[in-house]
């Protein structure tokens, strides 16, 4: 028996194979292609956790690119997904931040995984990895270089929220003859800021777990922290935890 | 529809323009309202007022502009119809719900202002309005800082009146708005010629009540289990009240209503068992702004009511009937007006016990609080809401938005998990 969960998000699509015991992961690029990606994790994590056609109990689609799914049994949307997939690597978490390629969430949950309270940022690209994606270009850089940019100074101030605004902001800074690696700082001070003022709109308890992409970067972790006052966790496959909820709820129909 | 051309460029209207409005609206209208499942016969009056929106009853007002009549437009809950109906004119409630207007809008106005005030001044300057091209007047009020000043620039294409509407609700508020709304009555008289007597402000007390009571049957047929009405349908009904000849619409209604009653004993609806009820607090949702019902009621839920003012704030209490001099009348009016619960008051919390209240007897599963954007007196407000619902065990969800289609996706995801979150 093995439960599938696909998690189609704007930047990069997750797949998680459950059996009951194994967590079988896999991610590749979400491409222009929704659907053809969709089939793709499908075949490709089916094949990983060894299992057959014939085993499999649920196909659970989460996501932006939920929709894109046709041949899920279901689809469940990204917060209650989010919510499962946290409690999972963090049987702790009661808060999940969860900031991914275009939205960013704050998931308040019970000692079940079950959603509390949630908040998402507007139609805007703030507080997302597409902020970082955004400022990347401008620098000339790779979006995970920043991280190590940004460790070696001192942030410059970047005061706009808005995505459009602040890229005129940096290359003005660079204009004015600030380095790449303050601005880089900047950035990440700038992101984490807006991070920071939706994850205060709910009740923040302990334990804070830190979800999607944005996850992977130690800086703005330790920048939350200082915001937020409190300990912020995460795992190595905190950006999986939409598929392993997904995969999770589609498992627990079952049962 | 019948051809209407030449009546629409009598009243100055951009025809080629009004070509591309008339051109989205069907398709909208059939997307979100004709595909819908199980509909009550009755809505079929309805369907008609949609299909003749800019026909049928713009045709009315002229013939009635021809006998001498004036028509006056409004944008408030808290402008007394009664009044506009006692002088002999004919009040339309205008609806500035498009995106379509927010151009021509931002033409005079900054962007970062309500979407509703940007749509009624673009509606006015595009001449794309046959109800707007139609008023002899306007009358405006003080509920927000965007309208007030919008009535300023406003004015210059229109004639513009506005009502200074209190802020707090102490005895000498009541007294001023009473007195605002004899002034109203003295400029109303000037427009149309006519003197409103005590029996002609009577008669239009009891008809305004009537139109409310019509209103409140529909909206307690919504309170049964087995819902017979989708909200959307219902918003689209409210909407209607706004601009239909009031006379039919309370027998239409009152039809409809009967049909309703007997879709409830069979056990007729159009919710399933287990589908989430939903009650709607915020803003006022103007024609064709459906947006937030679509997706409430794409999910797999109903929206059971609507605390706006193209919901229960339009229509709940009504004029005292037993005062008959002129005084009590006017006293009368001040009284029941004064009770709507708008975020323009400080302090409001008569909102957040009507919030609580209304969940309680629609049997709300939860509340979606649907903000305007920019719309600051709601907006703010919601933070008291919150947490008298949160106190109350309600959950609700925040939403803030306009009227363009680009955040339908990213809406739809958090009704969607408020929905899953409800269980």
């Amino acid at each position: 028996m093995i439960s599938i969960g696909i998690d189609i998000g704007s930047v990069c699509a997750k797949a998680a194979a459950f059996d009951g015991e194994k967590m079988h992961l896999l991610m590749q690029p979400t491409g222009w292609n929704l659907k053809k990606t969709g089939e793709e994790l499908y075949r490709k994590i089916l094949r990983i956790s060894g299992g057959k056609e014939e085993d499999v109990v649920g196909i659970i689609g989460t996501g932006y690119g939920r929709v894109s799914i046709p041949f899920a049994t279901k689809k469940i949307t990204e917060i209650t997904c989010h919510a499962k997939g946290a409690k999972y690597l963090n049987p702790k978490a009661r808060t999940i931040i969860d900031v991914g390629g275009q939205d960013s969430k704050a998931i308040s949950i019970d000692d079940k995984g079950n959603v509390l309270d949630f908040i998402m940022n507007d139609k805007c690209a703030a507080g997302t990895g597409r902020f970082l994606q955004v400022m990347a270009h401008v620098l000339e850089v790779e979006v995970d270089e920043l991280e190590y940019l940004a460790a070696q100074s001192a942030p410059r101030d970047i005061n706009s929220m808005c995505a459009v605004f602040a890229e005129s902001e940096v290359i003005s800074l660079l204009a004015a003859g600030a380095t790449k690696e303050s601005i880089a700082s900047g950035i990440l001070h700038s992101i984490s800021n807006k991070i920071a003022h939706i994850a205060n709109r709910i009740e923040i308890r302990d334990l804070v777990f830190f979800t999607g992409g944005v996850s992977k970067n130690e800086q703005i972790r330790a920048i939350l922290e200082k915001k937020l006052k409190c300990t912020i966790y995460t795992h190595k496959e905190a950006q999986y935890a939409g598929a392993i909820g997904a995969a999770l709820l589609g498992y627990d129909m079952k049962n | 529809m019948a051809d209407y051309r030449e009546l629409w460029q009598k009243l100055g209207m951009d025809l080629e323009k009004h070509d591309v409005l008339c051109e989205v609206l069907p398709q909208l209208y059939g997307g979100v309202y004709l595909s819908q499942e199980n509909r009550p016969e009755g809505m079929n009056y309805y369907n008609f007022v949609v299909a003749e929106v800019h026909g049928l009853r713009i045709k009315e007002l002229d013939d009635h502009k021809k006998e001498g009549g004036k028509v006056v437009g409004t944008f408030c809950v808290f402008v007394p119809d009664e009044l506009i109906l006692a002088a002999g004119a004919i009040g339309v409630g205008l609806c500035a719900g498009s995106q379509f207007w927010i151009e021509d809008g931002e033409k005079v106005l900054p962007r970062n202002i309500c979407p509703l005030v940007k749509a009624f001044m673009g509606a006015k300057l595009s001449g794309t309005c046959p109800y707007f091209q139609s008023c002899d007047m306007i009358i405006g009020e003080t509920t927000c800082d965007a309208k007030k000043k919008a009535w300023e620039i406003l004015d210059d294409y229109v004639d513009t009146y506005v009502m200074d509407l209190p802020q707090m609700k102490r005895e000498k508020d009541h007294k001023k708005w009473a007195e605002e709304i004899y002034d109203l009555k003295e400029k109303l008289e000037k427009l149309t010629g006519n003197t409103i007597t005590e029996e002609k402000l009577h008669e239009a007390i009891k008809l305004c009540n009537r139109k409310r009571i019509a209103l409140q049957r529909l909206y307690n047929a919504r309170k049964a289990l087995d819902v017979p009405i989708s909200g959307k349908d219902a918003l689209l009904i409210s909407q209607i009240a706004f601009y239909d000849n009031p006379e039919r619409f309370i027998e239409m209604t009152n039809k409809l209503c009967d049909e309703l009653e007997e879709r409830i004993e069979k056990g007729i609806s159009v919710n399933k068992k287990g589908d989430k009820r939903i009650l709607i607090s915020g803003t006022p949702m103007a024609v064709p702004n459906w947006k937030m019902h679509h997706i409430v009621e794409n999910s797999g839920a109903v929206v059971v009511a609507e605390e706006t003012c193209t919901g229960t704030r339009y229509f709940e209490n009504l004029v005292d009937e037993s005062p008959t001099t002129m005084d009590g009348m006017i006293n009368a009016l001040a009284d029941r007006y004064l009770k709507i619960n708008c975020a323009c008051f400080t302090p409001n919390k008569g909102r957040e016990e009507d919030i609580i209240r209304l969940a309680k007897e629609y049997k709300a599963d939860g509340v979606i609080y649907n903000c305007l954007q920019f719309c600051h007196t709601y907006n703010i407000e919601y933070t008291n809401v919150e947490k008298a619902l949160k106190e109350a065990g309600i959950p609700v969800l925040f939403i803030e938005s306009d009227y363009s289609n680009d955040d339908v996706g990213q809406i739809q995801t958090r009704v969607e998990a408020f929905l899953e979150m409800l269980g």
